[in-house]
């Protein structure tokens, strides 16, 4: 080969290396951007004053008085979209009957829509939902909210051999005539008057449970339930996987059940996640029953069998990278195999074990399928320590499964959805960057 | 004559013929009671079928210093790692005949091996200070001997960095970490850490092929100083360190022992033609 194509050949590689680099920065950019920017929607936004209205009668928060004139203001403009509802009220009793009945059906729809924008109507029975004893919390939401209001949603389905157009039509045109007509430019003009947008920072979303299935409220117990869950597996599968892989790499004869044991732990590694639920439902608790059903320490013991086949290979390396001059020294001293292992030995190793272990952590924190059937549920409050042995937990890696797909709301709390997928995420990045800032600090006070 | 007799007899005739090459009328005698401190009777040692050294016998008097030199491959090393049973790492490897240190069978079946290698130390071809502060590695030996009141182990790092000629070095720098120092003190720290846990005889594995020449007199001058209070022996490539550090040394060649003479005798007068050839460098 001459010069000239060995130089194209090295440039193309070069090419070909840099471009790859480049497509995967973009496709992880068009994962992570909407997570941030819409996960920090979950805390900070433009609320309103029903979210004030929220905070303080579900979590007792905030300052009463101050609130308290709020709604005096907010009020003194919806009392007169009230009047105009209850002013069409009566115009309707006065109607022809045809007129009334076509009259009727589209007022309601008005009436429920001025409902999701501000609230329960005054004489309306308090509803048995939170989500519905308040107006729209978010400025963004009422926006839309709004526009629901101002325009009906048609389908335009004239053409058969095309997909069906959606399109509005004004409501406002609709009740040409009547005094309602004067209600949607009213709601338009005053709607900051009557629900007083306010920059919000509410760092409640992390530390609070959540109200009426994560309608309101915090994701705390998801987050909690994610450590507890993360750290039990932990708590199990280290000490297991470190003696385990001290157990390979020192005092194993290599032979036929050796190398089997190996494979069989390699093979682990790789068995779908789903796989280690079922098996997690089958043995912990039905066979073991180490609780009555779904329970923290299930779930724990789960993933715990899960990673255990990642420290293992992860600590079984890193004894094996620890020179063999080490051992010799020690040896040499008079020092006896198990001092030598403890001393010299996992001392050295322990960068590469823990690096392993905090990788490990992540997965587990991140891993939805073993917990289906050992440990989550996808409403509940935080657990105590002490209910880690009987009770179920919400967990970040099954809420964001189920608010995506299980929730009846679902389309309404996409923001919540969001917050859970950044917590969770930062939660990964947050133990992966320890495990590297560990494994710097011990391996620069073993480099001297 | 009994057989009794007769074996004392051989024995005695055999000690004559060890003092003859350890206290030549020329050498400066040591103090002490010449005893013989490690003896092998026709010792082999096998990696799994290849016998790699092959029925050596020698008897190796105490607080002497002993050289092992021969070309590459020829069992000098193995023969050194069997003294404190190092090679019982590699798992293929075995022995036969005897192998006595202070009349006791190496390879015996009650041998108690953590206690032989406390009392036989080593140190290796490469610096091998343990990822721990200066203080630690000497203290090492000690604490996993039971001494753990730091005052006395205080005392015991003192001493050995003090015989192995690198206190003035390194005193002020105790807690930094060993693998901060320089390949030569590396090596010396070594010898201290060796020394901390009192041993009778000290092994040394090429102890100066990682070093430059300035490091390596240093190690010899080192060596010097412990002649008399301990049991050296020593295996290099190099056969002026030989010349200049040993008392005795031992000439092998493809796992046979073919001479152990005095050093001055070796290295002038050798008796087998194959020790001429190799110290001449006839023959690689």
């Amino acid at each position: 080969m001459n010069i000239g194509t060995r130089k194209i050949l090295d440039r193309s590689f070069t090419a070909v290396g840099i471009g790859s680099i480049i497509v995967m920065a973009l496709a992880l950019m068009f994962v992570v951007v909407p997570i941030v920017t819409n996960g920090i929607g979950a805390v900070f936004f433009t609320g309103t004053v029903e979210h004030r209205k929220m905070l303080f009668n579900e979590f007792k928060r905030g300052d009463s008085q101050g609130l308290s004139s709020e709604v005096a203001s907010s009020d003194r403009y919806r009392s007169k979209v009230y009047d105009m509802l209850t002013g069409f009220e009566a115009e309707l009793e006065t109607m022809a009957p045809e007129k009334k009945k076509e009259y009727k059906e589209k007022y309601a729809q008005v009436r429920s829509a001025v409902q999701a924008l501000l609230g329960p109507l005054p004489g309306d029975s308090t509803p048995m939902l939170t989500r519905f004893k308040y107006g729209q919390t978010r400025w963004e939401k009422a926006e839309e909210k709004l526009h629901d209001l101002l325009y009906e949603s048609k389908w335009d389905n004239s053409n058969p051999n095309v997909m069906s157009k959606e399109y509005f039509v004004s409501r406002a045109i609709g009740f040409e005539g009547t005094s309602l007509v004067k209600l949607f430019p009213y709601v338009k003009d005053n709607l900051e008057k009557m629900l007083l947008p306010d920059f919000t920072v509410y760092w409640g979303f992390i530390t609070d449970s959540s109200v009426d299935s994560h309608f309101f409220g915090g994701i705390w117990p998801e987050i909690q339930g994610t450590f507890f869950l993360a750290i039990g597996a932990m708590l199990f599968a280290f000490p297991l996987g470190v003696v385990a892989a001290v157990y390979f790499t020192e005092y194993a004869k290599p032979g036929f059940l050796n190398s089997m044991l190996r494979s069989a732990n390699s093979t682990l590694a790789g068995v779908p996640s789903i796989v280690f639920g079922m098996f997690g439902l089958a043995f912990f608790i039905n066979t073991m029953k180490v609780s009555e059903s779904k329970s923290v320490i299930a779930g724990a013991l789960t993933l715990a069998i899960m990673i255990l086949p990642t420290i293992i290979r992860a600590a079984e390396e890193a004894i094996l990278a620890v020179p063999k001059t080490y051992r010799e020294a020690s040896l040499s001293l008079g020092s006896t195999k198990w001092n030598t292992i403890a001393t010299v030995i996992l001392p050295a190793a322990l960068p590469g074990i823990l690096t392993g272990a905090v990788i490990s952590l992540g997965r587990a924190a991140g891993e939805t399928a073993p917990i289906i059937f050992t440990a989550a549920v996808s409403v509940g409050s935080a657990i105590g320590l002490a209910d880690v042995f009987s009770s179920p937990t919400p967990a970040l890696s099954w809420n964001i499964y189920n608010l995506a797909s299980e929730h009846e709301a679902a389309s309404q709390i996409r923001h919540v959805q969001y917050g859970m997928v950044l917590a969770l995420v930062s939660i990964v990045l947050l133990l992966n960057l320890s495990a590297i800032v560990l494994r710097a600090r011990i391996s620069k006070k073993l480099k001297g | 004559m009994t057989v009794d007799a007769k074996e004392t007899s051989e024995s005695a005739q055999l000690q004559k013929a060890t003092r003859d090459i350890y206290l030549p009328p020329e050498r400066k005698k040591i103090s002490g009671d010449d005893t013989i401190h490690i003896s092998a009777k026709e010792f082999s040692i096998y990696y799994g079928d290849f016998e790699a050294v092959k029925r050596v016998s020698v008897d190796i008097i105490s607080k002497y210093v002993t050289a092992i030199i021969g070309p590459s491959g020829c069992g000098k090393s193995t023969f050194l790692r069997a003294i404190n049973r190092m090679n019982d790492l590699i798992p293929s490897c075995h022995t036969t005949g005897a192998l006595l240190f202070d009349g006791e069978d190496v390879y015996g079946k009650f041998t108690d091996e953590v206690l032989l290698r406390k009392k036989v130390g080593m140190v290796f071809q490469k610096p091998n200070p343990f990822p721990k502060s200066i203080f630690d590695n000497i203290a090492y030996g000690p604490r996993l001997h039971g001494v753990n009141d730091k005052k006395k182990l205080m005392e015991i790092v003192e001493r050995s960095l003090k015989k192995a000629a690198i206190w003035d070095e390194v005193c002020d720098r105790l807690d930094k970490n060993a693998l901060g120092l320089s390949g030569g003190q590396q090596q010396r720290l070594c010898v201290a850490r060796t020394l901390a846990v009192e041993p009778e005889v000290l092994l040394l594995d090429e102890p100066t092929s990682a070093l430059d020449p300035k490091a390596t007199a240093k190690i010899e001058d080192l060596i010097q100083e412990l002649r008399g209070s301990y049991t050296i022996m020593i295996v290099t490539h190099n056969m002026q360190q030989a010349s200049r550090v040993s008392d005795s040394t031992m000439f092998f060649y493809e796992g046979v022992l073919v001479e152990h003479a005095s050093t001055a005798q070796l290295f002038t007068n050798p008796k087998d033609p194959m020790t001429e050839d190799y110290i001449t460098g006839r023959f690689s």
